[in-house]
């Protein structure tokens, strides 16, 4: 049984000029211990799709349609009290800025504790914290263990350094380590590596994975870096304007991808050696979230859009391992 | 080594290795201990240790009005005759014990306020912030007077009273800076650890809005003195004959063109005291900031 199934999903935006479909029906799967990569252009929907997952959509933004099941249950319905067991616990999160993602007055180490102990044990009265009474030498311990894991130098001296004493790569592996603390058995990590340096990011995906295979942790990370889902992902989705666009194993969309809206995507990576040929530019620009073309939503930007593609978004068709909303599939079928 | 990851570490570093924190510190402790000792002092040992090397600060001395410096009355001495050294020195714990009470009220009360308010929002914030506005379309030392003549005379109702008078501009402060302390990634990502609404507010929120609050105690501390000498002087304070700065400053002002003496130094104890707490306040603001490396000083 999948991890998380996500159903027909909406989420919308009501604003003064109008209602803002984010996410406009996506279908989306999980399996256990599987790294799926979301991918898609700013304002494609991918961090909206994540905030869904976990029940964090707040007015003006709603949920019309659509289910999210973890482990069999729907978290759409689960009330606060169960939400709050299942974050951080069961889904948790990893940020894309970490330097902003921990207190600035309180020790990394501490913070950790914290998010342990609460899980083991429940909420502790504040004034038992200050005084330090809710000190866990387990926790602690099994906190130092995770900081070494993610291949923190010196975890026992770093676990009462403050966030800003990190450097940005050490605060990001700090924040692996605060979402993989509890063992949850889905993390949802959004665009984490964006602000770090090419080496850094390798070691850390590198490192990411490693940790991920062996706790059996399935993974939804969120990016639009291609080279980050070769490199990390058994499985792609390719998002656009709301919608999914190409669903396969990552060597297959990446390789030949069904759809042109991921090749457009393909050809616009810079290729060093290649260096006097033109970059691609992909002509257009996503299409306004408030007045969304009814045909497909790429149509307008496609360069191999014919009539049929302005009727009505495509839906998915198989082809080979891969999905594709593109009726170019279909006809190639026929 | 000093342990540079505990505020009580940054703190004792910064009072050995900076002379104006020092000096706050000095003041402020030196400040308690005369409080203290003039409570031990006058319930304990009845007056034993200021009668033998002052004077009683209750002693008359018609013959001896308005007498000025000398080495039997070191500050001089009152209209009554009275010594006003023993006086000032007694006064010190009725300016401490005010002060630090009302304030200790308002901060609490008003933090608490602040807090809950900004991060729930809506009805509770409404209802609390309205709350206070009533609070403070009144001026508070008409407020404190309100409530001084509702509950009676006496330290605790002083107490109440400043301190429910100061509950506003704490709950205020407090509650701006929550507001941007909340939208801060941070308290998402406690949110999303499944940490407890109690423990995000207690040690997420809270740690990042000292700064304004500890900059708002020392000013409180330093207008509660103040105060508690102007209801004093209107007679709502604390009842003569118990000396406090207060009103020994209100009753000097009538001989100020003769006995410099009188009002010189019960108003030199406000402004010392005061002083203190305040130069004790920044440091402690600085020691409770962990980017700074505890060594610099910002006033």
């Amino acid at each position: 049984m999948s991890v998380l199934r996500i159903d027909d999903l909406h989420t919308y935006f009501e604003t003064r000029s109008g209602t803002v479909h984010a996410v406009d029906g996506i279908d989306l799967e999980v399996e256990p211990g599987e790294i799926v990569g979301l991918v898609g252009e700013s304002g494609s929907g991918k961090s909206v799709t994540a905030d869904s997952i976990m029940n964090l959509v707040e007015p003006p933004g709603h949920i019309p349609r659509g289910t999210v099941e973890y482990d069999g249950r729907d978290v759409l319905s689960l009330p606060e009290s169960e939400l709050a067991d299942l974050w951080g616990g069961e889904i948790s999160r990893i940020f894309q800025d970490p330097g902003e993602a921990f207190n600035p007055t309180q020790t990394v180490g501490r913070q950790l504790h914290d998010v342990l102990r609460s899980h083991r044990h429940g909420s502790v009265h504040p004034l038992k914290r200050a005084l330090g009474l809710d000190h866990d030498a387990a926790c602690r311990e099994q906190v130092v263990e995770m900081l070494d894991a993610v291949d923190i130098p010196n975890p026992e001296e770093r676990y009462s350094d403050y966030p800003h004493e990190f450097s940005g790569g050490m605060i990001q592996r700090a924040m692996i380590a605060m979402a993989l603390l509890c063992d949850p058995a889905l993390v949802l990590a959004d665009e984490p590596t964006t602000g770090l340096d090419v080496s850094i990011e390798r070691q850390i995906l590198t490192l990411f994975k490693d940790l991920v295979e062996e706790m059996n942790t399935a993974v939804l990370w969120i990016t639009h870096d291609l080279s980050v889902v070769a490199k990390l992902c058994d499985r792609v989705v390719v998002m656009y304007a709301g919608k999914v666009m190409e669903v396969g194993p990552t060597d297959a969309v990446l390789s030949s991808p069904k759809n042109p809206y991921t090749r457009a995507l393909l050809q616009s990576i810079p290729r060093h050696d290649r260096p006097d040929e033109d970059l691609f530019v992909m002509e257009g620009d996503v299409p306004d979230p408030l007045n969304r073309p009814s045909g497909c939503r790429f149509a307008d930007r496609c360069p191999e859009a014919h009539e049929r593609c302005l009727d009505a978004h495509p839906p998915r068709y198989e082809a080979g391992e891969q999905e594709s909303a593109c009726y170019l599939v279909a006809e190639a079928d026929e | 080594m000093t342990d540079r990851s505990t505020v009580r570490g940054r703190v004792s570093r910064r009072v050995r290795t900076d002379p104006v924190a020092g000096v706050g510190a000095f003041v402020v402790v030196a400040a308690v201990l005369l409080a203290g000792f003039s409570v031990v002092d006058e319930f304990l040992l009845d007056e034993f240790v200021v009668k033998s090397v002052l004077h009683s600060p209750y002693e008359l001395a018609p013959d001896n009005r308005l007498a000025s410096p000398s080495a039997a009355h070191p500050f001089g001495t009152d209209e009554q005759g009275r010594d006003i050294l023993a006086r000032v020195v007694y006064g010190t714990r009725t300016s401490i014990v005010i002060g630090t009470g009302a304030v200790a009220f308002a901060t609490v009360t008003g933090v608490t306020l602040g807090v809950v308010t900004a991060y729930y929002g809506g009805l509770v914030d409404d209802i609390g912030m309205r709350a206070m506005d009533v609070l403070l379309a009144f001026p508070a030392i008409l407020l404190a007077i309100a409530l001084l003549a509702s509950l009676g005379r006496g330290f605790t109702s002083i107490i109440v009273a400043l301190g429910v008078a100061y509950v506003p501009s704490f709950a205020r402060v407090t509650r701006s800076k929550a507001l941007s302390v909340k939208s801060e990634e941070y308290v998402t990502a406690a949110e999303l650890m499944g940490y407890p609404t109690r423990n995000v507010l207690v040690d997420e929120i809270l740690p990042n809005c000292v700064t304004p609050i500890v900059v708002q105690a020392t000013f409180s501390l330093a207008v509660a003195i103040i105060a508690e000498a102007g209801l004093s002087y209107l007679g709502l304070g604390v009842t003569p004959p118990t000396p406090t700065w207060g009103i020994m400053l209100s009753s000097a002002q009538e001989y100020i063109t003769s006995a410099w003496w009188y009002s010189l130094f019960p108003g030199l104890a406000i402004v010392v005291t005061v002083l203190g707490f305040n130069l004790l306040g920044d440091n402690i603001r600085d020691a409770l900031d962990p980017q700074g490396d505890g060594s610099e000083r910002r006033l």
